[in-house]
């Protein structure tokens, strides 16, 4: 059992950060890498990339966008609850060293997976210009945190609430215009990402993308989180989760995402009406 | 309830009842209901109590075969099953999934007339004889040694290594790196064929035994051989499985609705997705399914395509009947089923919608060349003769491959050259001193069983290590 010792609402409710009991994977978790979750007997295993962990706390932190029926029972676990089961470290870490110039780009959730990775940069002694953005101003997460860890930080929303009015991608444009990039790293929704990518392609700066595909084990057994990457299937959970995003094929990735669509909506659906007994 | 052989004779062979095909098609509950202890017992004086019996050769670990069998025709049921407890810690398991026609039941004397005991409904009835009367057994019970072992993966090898080594008092610790233990028996056979109260009963018996049990911990991230060492361990065994699903490497096979086998019957077996939306995991259910491959996993996968609801349910392989790689057992059963097999046949390309999802296959005939390196005759594709299959959900059950996780972050743990580790055949010892390995991580994708056998030579071994180096 994975208690969790501290929980916070972000985003008005619709993002949730979960400090959760682990000391084992405290102690091992480094920038870039993941855990599955489970939250009971019948829960599905959620894998999340962690946003933070502490291994004299021995307490890792993830932060998760309320999207189906298993981040619903997520969300409606309070502090002092437990967490059935949790795994990890799974995945790769984030490859950090001094580069010269990165720019940290971070779209809604993606900012809580990104911050790590920022921070990891930073202390690696490379210059950040961090571009975080969200629909609105109440969903940008992690502002100051991501503020404290960037030589520059930039703020977008989709409906100018905050920062910039539009996209973190016309951010990233004119940075590009006036910068000499190193490295760029992307976290977000994939259409973000591919942007993002197809963005940096022209000026030839590496673009990490941090994957979070459909996947059940986490250690390479089932194949489902598959990925093209160079025409070539790479599993996001073993040789993952990031990837050099000039060569992800996102739209296949996009496709595969709404695997299940329809079993969500129905799942989410019959988790309704057991609460509304 | 139908019985698939006559019971008329005394020398005939006790058939198991079964689930009608028609019903169990749509369920799944175990499909063999198990012998009445009249059946048993019937089925048990048929056994000619040979005095150099062929049986126990054909036994990966040695079950004194005609002593239990005597027991059983004895009525002497809870002596039976801890003869059987001696060699085989798991025989409510082997008595359901062990290939017994090739092995003791395939040496048995009376299999050449007519058909052979059938030693595997008998142990299978030994087995849950003990479990409904709460028979334990007490011979595990040893003077502790103070010694530690990890084993690593919660499969059949490893339990196997865990309850040898408890009988000779050491102590063992089992980390799993999935959030429930039993490896394959749990995730990969399903439950019409091993359902899953019986494994976690194996389980908790090695429990009650002393065995530590550590779900959630995947060594080669959570934790790695060397600290296990510097933790304390003083021999640690390796049976991790094959767990490294193979795909075609043929165009459009990342459509939505091609998963591996793994992936499927993963979602059905250990998510219990049978049981969507009272449990969490989704698994997509196809009206057209297609299974390419003819092992069990392909049966397995195909069989729970028709429990769930699929109109049809088709078996694609490559090469003729003679060489499907499943039990005659596990093949007979799909077919009642209705599982429809097409063979000499080879997937050339998947075609997909606009959504990215598969609609359907395009095959290629195939006849059959000459003898390949498996022995087998190769198929060669007959030119011209493409046509599609149209199926909206495709399990690729093709075989495994080593999973690299553990053996890529353990320096200096030798591997062959398909990534296998390389261990002795009779010992089990690996390149790296006090590491054992066993099971598919070994040999490559093989039987529960033959995964038993390795972990008690393993833990033979072990136990000459610990206790020479006291």
């Amino acid at each position: 059992m994975h208690e969790i010792v501290r929980r916070e609402e972000m985003a008005s409710g619709d993002v949730i950060l979960n400090e959760i009991e682990a000391p084992l994977i405290a102690k091992k978790a480094k920038p870039g890498q993941f855990v599955i979750l489970k939250a009971d007997e019948r829960g599905e295993r959620i894998p999340l990339t962690m946003a933070d962990a502490d291994p004299e706390r021995g307490t890792i932190t993830v932060i998760y966008k309320v999207v189906g029926k298993s981040t619903e029972l997520f969300k409606s676990l309070e502090e002092g609850d437990s967490y059935q089961d949790a795994v990890g470290p799974l995945g790769q870490p984030t490859h950090l060293e001094k580069v010269g110039t990165v720019a940290c780009v971070g779209g809604g959730t993606g900012v809580a997976v990104l911050y790590p990775i920022t921070r990891g940069l930073k202390g690696a002694g490379n210059r950040i210009i961090s571009i975080i953005g969200a629909r609105t101003a109440d969903r940008i997460i992690l502002e100051e945190e991501m503020r404290a860890v960037s030589d520059e930080l930039f703020v977008c929303t989709d409906d100018g609430s905050r920062g910039h009015h539009g996209f973190v991608t016309e951010i990233l444009k004119r940075v590009l215009e006036v910068e000499t990039l190193n490295l760029a790293v992307a976290v977000g929704p994939v259409l973000m990402m591919k942007l993002v990518s197809d963005m940096t392609r022209p000026y030839d700066v590496k673009t990490i993308v941090s994957l979070n595909p459909i996947m059940i084990d986490g250690t390479g057994m089932c194949g489902g989180c598959r990925v093209l990457v160079d025409g070539e299937n790479k599993f996001a959970c073993v040789d993952g989760p990031e990837f050099d995003g000039h060569k992800v094929d996102f739209d296949q990735l996009m496709q595969r995402l709404d695997a299940y669509q329809s079993e969500e909506r129905e799942s989410s659906k019959a988790h309704r009406c057991r609460l509304d007994e | 309830m139908a019985k698939t052989e006559d019971v008329t004779e005394k020398k005939t062979r006790i058939g198991m009842p079964e689930q009608e095909p028609d019903e169990r098609r749509r369920n799944f509950e175990e499909v063999p209901l198990g012998y009445s202890p009249e059946m048993a017992m019937k089925e048990a004086s048929r056994c000619l109590q040979c005095k150099s019996p062929t049986c126990i050769e054909g036994c990966p670990v040695e079950i004194d075969i005609p002593a239990f069998v005597k027991l059983i025709k004895e009525e002497k049921f809870d002596e039976a099953i801890k003869k059987i407890w001696e060699k085989n810690r798991l025989p409510a398991v082997c008595g359901r999934v062990c290939p017994q026609e090739t092995q003791c039941e395939g040496r048995c004397v009376l299999g050449k007339k007519g058909r052979p005991i059938a030693i595997g409904n008998l142990e299978r009835f030994a087995a849950d004889f003990a479990r409904q009367e709460g028979i334990e057994d007490g011979s595990l019970q040893a003077k502790p040694s103070g010694k530690r072992v990890a084993i690593v993966g919660s499969g059949p090898a490893g339990l196997t290594v865990a309850a040898d080594l408890i009988a000779k008092g050491h102590q063992v610790t089992i980390f799993e790196a999935l959030h429930k233990p039993g490896g394959v028996l749990v995730y990969g056979i399903p439950e019409f064929r091993l359902p899953k109260d019986i494994v976690a009963d194996e389980v908790r018996n090695l429990e009650k035994q002393g065995a530590e049990i550590r779900c959630n911990t995947v060594v080669g991230r959570t934790v790695t051989i060397d600290e296990l060492f510097k933790e304390g361990y003083d021999a640690i065994f390796v049976g991790v499985g094959a767990g490294l699903p193979r795909f075609m490497n043929i165009p459009g096979e990342n459509l939505v609705g091609i998963l591996s086998a793994n992936e499927y019957l993963t979602r059905a077996n250990l998510m219990k997705a049978y049981q969507f939306p009272e449990y969490d995991t989704p698994i997509p259910k196809g009206k057209n399914v297609v299974v390419i491959g003819a092992g069990n996993v392909a049966m397995d996968s195909a069989r729970t395509a028709m429990r769930l609801g699929a109109e049809t349910v088709r078996i694609v392989y490559r090469r003729s009947r003679d060489e499907m790689p499943a039990r005659a057992a596990e093949i007979h059963h799909a077919e009642e089923e209705g599982i429809e097999f097409f063979l000499l046949t080879n997937p050339t390309r998947f075609i997909g919608d606009e959504e990215g999802r598969v609609v359907g296959m395009e095959c290629i005939r195939m006849e059959l060349g000459e003898p390949d390196g498996s022995g087998r005759r190769s198929p060669v594709p007959i030119e011209g003769s493409e046509f599609e299959i149209s199926c909206d959900l495709v399990i690729i059950a093709i075989g495994t491959g080593a999973n690299p996780l553990l053996t890529r972050s353990t320096e200096g743990l030798k591997l062959n050259r398909w990534g296998y580790i390389e261990a002795d055949p009779e010992t089990g010892k690996t390149s790296i001193e006090g590491v054992w390995a066993g099971g598919d991580i070994v040999t490559g994708s093989a039987t529960v069983i033959e995964a038993m056998g390795a972990g008690r030579r393993a833990a033979r071994s072990i136990h000459e290590y610990l206790t020479k180096s006291a």
